[in-house]
């Protein structure tokens, strides 16, 4: 597992929900994905136009480019676990 | 002049400009709020909500956004192409943007806090683009499927509202009919304003589609289920024309075509403007007396319109011109036009409007329907009686005359079982055969004639090579039996 990991985060200016969301994924990057992840952070306030090649609807939104395919994880990432999931870090639970 | 009043206090309306939608509603929908649109699948409310956005770019200068939350986005481009609108170019022209969001659970997961702020930054920099007034949110309810926090969903929906409300935007929500509500997760409880409802239904065979209003704060509105019709032309709400008995009654007289019936009713024919129906057993000459009535109309310079819903014009000319009738020339110089359809065809509603049409087109001074009864098997008796008001109702208020042959079964029920339809009519002539010494004579009599006196003679009369010749009046022969008349 070395391949590099291009993610974007999408938020809607300096929201509580949005700062909370960028240190949590910090966080999860620096502990799992040391050296080999590059974060963009996208605000849709500043560039609406931008909302519309990922499918953005809720914010803050967590979209990983590469490696593919393309998943999608949104809400202030404040549960770990579900966030390993969602990159595909950890495997998903068979059950629930 | 208390109308007036109410006109004044009613709310500012922003029209449709979808054809009779806005007579129902007083004017249009509510103006910088949003309506609620309901309707099971299939039902037109996604038609409904593109055309409110394209008439409003196109006629009323206002500006659409279109957000589509449905799986397809190649779907709706092709419906709404079917109705001949171009979206595409109304897009390059920066009159109409289009937006599709479309959500997938299968590649989301939800941890912690969100809101639906993306959302909100692309319908507010769609908006500010083109100068937006008129949004459609085709069908926001998907999301439920595409995000789990349905508590989020709801409140967001909610400020999403708010927010419409208060940016003056006037929207159309469209919404999937739920078991009881009108919509599957509740929306009514959010969108107040109006709420319209769709109903797509088939009978016999017959697809109806009709609206409703169920609910318009602030506005009067047509309380009654209304048929529409989704056609080339965009969508069509019927009536096009006021309900009321308010049609101007004149004194003029048109002639039936014939000296000696114009006789029969008070020297001079019918009223014009009203309505004549022309009933009998099947061979009893009314089609020929209707062909002498057309006749008389292109023979004064009017335009007569003849619905056929049996014979082909074709038919129909040659065998008048076996009875002496010259429709042909009519035909040639435009004064007398066929309108020839089968009534199994599609529903009383496309029949309906396609009356309308023709009769908008060709304004005639005359109108034929001959015969009206082969309509009656296209819906059950309600539905074909309001029809036939509306058409009545709508050639009144023309000026137009009508006259309507009526096929009955037998000759005794002649008089009972068109109590549905002769009540709508001004003047009721019967047609009937009785055969006596291996002959089948002809009589005919004016059962009614509103506001004139009107002969009660039972006259025989004869279909020769030259019209129909009605017998002069004389005490009944033994061979033209007067028929019993009934006690209704």
């Amino acid at each position: 597992m070395s391949e590099t990991f291009a993610l974007k985060l999408y938020v809607a200016g300096k929201t509580p929900k949005a700062v909370r969301a960028f240190a949590n994924l910090r966080k999860i990057c620096d502990e799992y994905l040391e050296g080999r992840y590059n974060i963009e952070v996208i605000d849709l306030v500043e560039n609406p136009q931008l909302g519309r090649g990922d499918q953005i609807l809720a914010l803050p939104t967590l979209v990983r480019h590469l490696p593919t395919p393309i998943k999608k994880i949104i809400g202030d990432l404040s549960n770990t676990e579900r966030v390993l999931v969602g990159l595909d870090l950890r495997p998903r639970r068979p059950s629930k | 002049m208390s109308k007036q009043r109410m006109k004044r206090s009613e709310i500012q309306k922003a029209p449709t400009g979808i054809a009779g939608l806005d007579d129902i509603t007083n004017g249009g929908l509510p103006h910088g709020r949003p309506t609620l649109v309901s309707g099971g699948p299939g039902s037109g409310k996604t038609l409904l909500g593109v055309s409110f956005l394209v008439n409003g770019a196109q006629q009323f200068s206002e500006p659409g956004v279109l957000m589509t939350f449905e799986e397809n986005a190649q779907e709706l481009a092709q419906d709404v192409r079917s109705l001949g609108y171009d979206l595409d170019t109304l897009v390059a022209q920066k009159k109409l943007i289009v937006d599709y969001i479309h959500v997938d659970r299968s590649e989301i997961e939800e941890t912690g806090e969100y809101d639906l702020e993306g959302l909100f930054v692309r319908l507010e920099h769609a908006i500010k683009q083109i100068g937006a007034r008129r949004v459609m949110l085709d069908t926001v309810e998907t999301l439920f499927g595409g995000l789990k926090d349905t508590g989020i969903l709801r409140a967001e929906l909610r400020r999403l509202f708010r927010w419409l409300r208060d940016h003056q935007i006037t929207a159309v929500v469209t919404a999937e009919r739920g078991e009881q509500l009108y919509t599957r997760q509740g929306l009514e409880e959010y969108i107040t304003d109006a709420v319209i409802a769709l109903d797509h239904r088939v009978h016999d065979q017959i697809s109806t589609r009709r609206i409703r209003v169920v609910k318009y704060r602030g506005s009067t509105h047509g309380t009654n289920e209304y048929p529409f019709l989704i056609n080339r032309d965009g969508i069509t709400v019927l009536p096009v024309t006021s309900l009321l008995l308010e049609h101007e009654a004149t004194n003029e007289r048109v002639s039936t075509g014939l000296a000696t019936l114009d006789d029969m009713l008070g020297s001079k024919g019918f009223y014009r403007a009203s309505t004549v129906l022309l009933s009998g057993t099947a061979g009893t000459g009314k089609t020929t007396l209707a062909a002498h009535f057309a006749d008389a109309a292109c023979a004064r310079g009017e335009k007569c319109l003849y619905f056929l819903f049996e014979e082909s014009p074709q038919q129909m000319i040659r065998n008048m011109r076996a009875a002496g009738i010259d429709l042909q020339r009519w035909y040639d110089k435009g004064l007398l036009r066929f309108h020839a359809d089968r009534p199994n065809r599609h529903g009383l509603e496309t029949h309906l409007l396609e009356m309308h049409q023709a009769v908008e087109m060709f304004d005639p001074s005359i109108v034929v329907m001959d015969p009206i009864t082969n309509l009656m098997t296209v819906g059950t008796q309600t539905d074909v009686r309001a029809m036939l008001t509306r058409v009545i109702d709508y050639l009144k208020t023309r000026g137009i005359t009508a006259l309507f042959t009526s096929l009955a079964t037998s000759a005794s029920s002649l008089e009972a079982t068109e109590a549905m339809i002769s009540s709508l009519m001004d003047t009721w002539i019967l047609v009937a055969v009785n055969e006596e010494a291996h002959k089948r004579n002809r009589w005919l009599y004016v059962l009614k004639s509103r506001g004139m006196p009107h002969s009660n003679d039972v006259r025989g009369f004869h279909i020769g090579n030259r019209g129909v010749a009605i017998d002069s009046p004389q005490p009944a022969k033994s061979n033209a039996r007067k028929p019993r008349r009934k006690t209704r």
